[in-house]
């Protein structure tokens, strides 16, 4: 189902405008903190009464202030998944996930229970109160509360941000796999690089307020302007794979795509899984010979297609590899050594251990 | 005459006085929930004067209230004229005590259950409200159970200061045995009567009684409610 959202709103002193169009799937909205994404998220949930917007999903018209269309956010079966849970303290984890099933009419119910706290693991937390849950546990109630309402949408507001590293990497797994076997529109808001290009299909970036790209994930991963400095470390590109076979002996997955193969330690999936793999620019070696003979198994075949400034010292190459593009930061000094131009030929080299791929299952 | 043993007179003026505070108590409780949930949680024209005419019975002096209800509520007065045509009379009824008792009790009563609406985290109503529920649902799935030990603090409040009310009471309804005579009023009619000593002290050691069981009670509610509700 589809996604269109254009709202211009005026809140304190920022100026939020933003327009864009999304065909399903993961649309992360990026930016920094005070950027506008929690009030975009609030207007698309209907918190918030907009100055000016219209937002649908599917066929269904959500706020069109030209036409004076208002739903109010109870009648929008908008599932909202906020930072802090918010799940309500009076009412038991059971309780809480009945409450949004309650209130949606039986006729648009078609969320089954069974599924989804399986897929989140919480069938064992039923009767439990939300205050004995741990933060991760909280958050994945929250998000099995917000299905269970059956909603046409999915807004999720940060919903690791809150979380220290270890819960983060406990949850990413059956975030994975809500994208893959929920068949609805997801805006997920977030200001971390690994979280976005690891989750997205789409990304709009948001800087005060405005709209600074919006595109397909791959697309947007290797604009590393785009990136906060701090963060420009994780930048890099993302390749849709798929699972070939499985390395038991060394315990490695070999990925494919039309860039080449990848492998990544750890076994993921059957054969055929959809994986994405994100590769750091920093972590890409370029050379111009096939190397042989050294550790990394990863070498993909390209051609140069652009060479960008990254800063005082280095320059970000972006390689195309069969479609795909993967991206090096490299020196200076070395794209000047090895003579490189857009159409050169080379390969780009990555370590399988610095790839990072979908979550492996536990060994 | 050992401690316990109350005239017919002394155990009718328990009676009335646990009557006409709980039906003060109990009948206040939907106004008073309504007006503070309207004080904590909107904004409307003359709020403020809302505010004050509730607040008004706890800054008067209470034989004020009593004259003002007598004047309102009373047989000749425009409101108590007015039911008097269905047979709702207030004057010199115990049903007028409990109405005197209701308005002193009732801005205790507001004030705590406005307290703990305020408390009650708004991005709960918020979430509840994208999960499907209209204001009404909100209100009645999480701001009310979350507001329970508010609740109960206010009715408590109100039910002992209904226990202990006198000026209000005896201005509006009088001091009549039977129908309007509640411990406090019945306490000082024993005083003014020579030999009235002892059963005075007996309805006063009552008095410490229930006030003692009332906030007991409360407390034990009270902190049932917050475990139960405790994020």
């Amino acid at each position: 189902m589809s996604l269109s959202v254009a709202v211009r709103h005026r809140l304190g002193s920022l100026d939020l405008d933003v327009a864009f169009e999304s065909a399903g799937g993961i649309t992360a909205v990026f930016g920094a903190s005070g950027c506008g994404k929690t009030s975009l998220v609030n207007v698309i949930a209907g918190l918030i009464r907009p100055n000016f917007a219209r937002i649908s999903v599917g066929d269904t018209v959500l706020v069109d202030t030209e036409h004076g269309i208002f739903m109010p956010a109870h009648r929008r079966r908008i599932g909202y998944v906020f930072q802090e849970a918010r799940l309500f303290p009076h009412l038991t984890v059971e309780g809480n996930l009945a409450y949004g099933e309650w209130f949606t009419p039986k006729s648009q119910r078609y969320a089954a229970r069974g599924p989804i706290l399986e897929l989140l693991g919480i069938g064992n937390l039923l009767k439990r109160r939300p205050r004995d849950l741990s933060g991760g546990e909280k958050q994945r109630v929250a998000i099995g509360r917000a299905l269970l309402a059956s909603p046409r949408l999915l807004l999720m507001d940060e919903p690791l941000a809150s979380l220290d590293a270890s819960r983060k990497a406990e949850i990413m797994p059956y975030l994975e796999r809500l994208r893959d076997e929920v068949k609805i529109p997801i805006v997920y808001v977030s200001h971390s690089v690994a979280e976005v290009l690891r989750l997205a299909s789409d990304v709009a970036v948001l800087a005060q307020g405005k709209l600074a790209a919006f595109g397909p994930a791959a697309e947007i991963a290797q604009r590393l302007d785009l990136v906060p400095a701090e963060e420009r470390e994780e930048g890099g590109a993302i390749i849709d794979m798929k699972v070939a076979s499985h390395d038991a002996e060394f315990g490695l997955t070999r990925l494919a795509s039309a860039a080449g193969d990848i492998h990544v330690p750890g076994r993921i999936g059957p054969e055929g899984t959809p994986a994405r793999v994100r590769i750091r620019a920093r972590d890409v070696m370029l050379a111009l010979a096939e190397p042989t003979h050294i550790s990394a198994l990863n070498v993909l075949r390209g051609t140069v297609a652009a060479i960008s400034p990254a800063d005082a010292y280095s320059v970000n190459v972006r390689l195309d590899c069969g479609g795909a593009a993967v991206v090096a930061r490299i020196t200076r000094h070395s794209a000047a050594a090895l003579k490189l131009a857009p159409g050169t030929p080379a390969f780009a080299v990555v370590k399988a251990v610095s790839v990072s791929g979908p979550a492996a299952e536990p060994r | 005459m050992t401690l316990f043993s109350l005239t017919p007179e002394e155990w009718e003026a328990v009676r009335l006085s646990l009557k006409v505070a709980s039906v003060a108590m109990v009948a206040s409780l939907p106004v008073g929930i309504a007006v503070a949930w309207l004080l904590a949680r909107r904004e409307f024209w003359g709020k403020s004067l809302l505010n004050g005419v509730v607040h008004l019975p706890l800054v008067m002096p209470p034989v004020v209230t009593g004259y003002l209800l007598l004047l309102t509520f009373g047989t000749k007065g425009p409101i108590g004229s007015f039911l008097a045509q269905f047979g709702i009379i207030f004057a010199f009824r115990w049903t007028g005590a409990a109405l005197a008792c209701a308005v002193m009790g009732f801005p205790l009563m507001v004030r705590a259950i406005r307290l703990s609406i305020e408390a009650v985290d708004t991005r709960l109503e918020a979430a509840s409200s994208t999960l499907g529920a209209n204001a009404l649902w909100v209100f009645f799935t999480v701001t009310l159970p979350l507001t329970i030990p508010g609740i109960i603090a206010g009715m408590i409040l109100c039910f002992a200061k209904a226990m202990g009310e006198f000026g209000a009471t005896i201005t509006f309804v009088s001091n009549i045995p039977g129908e309007t005579q509640t411990l406090p009023t019945a306490i000082y009619t024993l005083t003014q009567v020579p030999g009235g000593d002892a059963g005075a002290l007996k309805l006063t050691a009552i008095s410490i009684a229930i006030s003692l069981g009332a906030l007991l009670i409360s407390e034990i509610l009270a902190r049932r409610a917050v475990q139960r509700i405790a994020a």
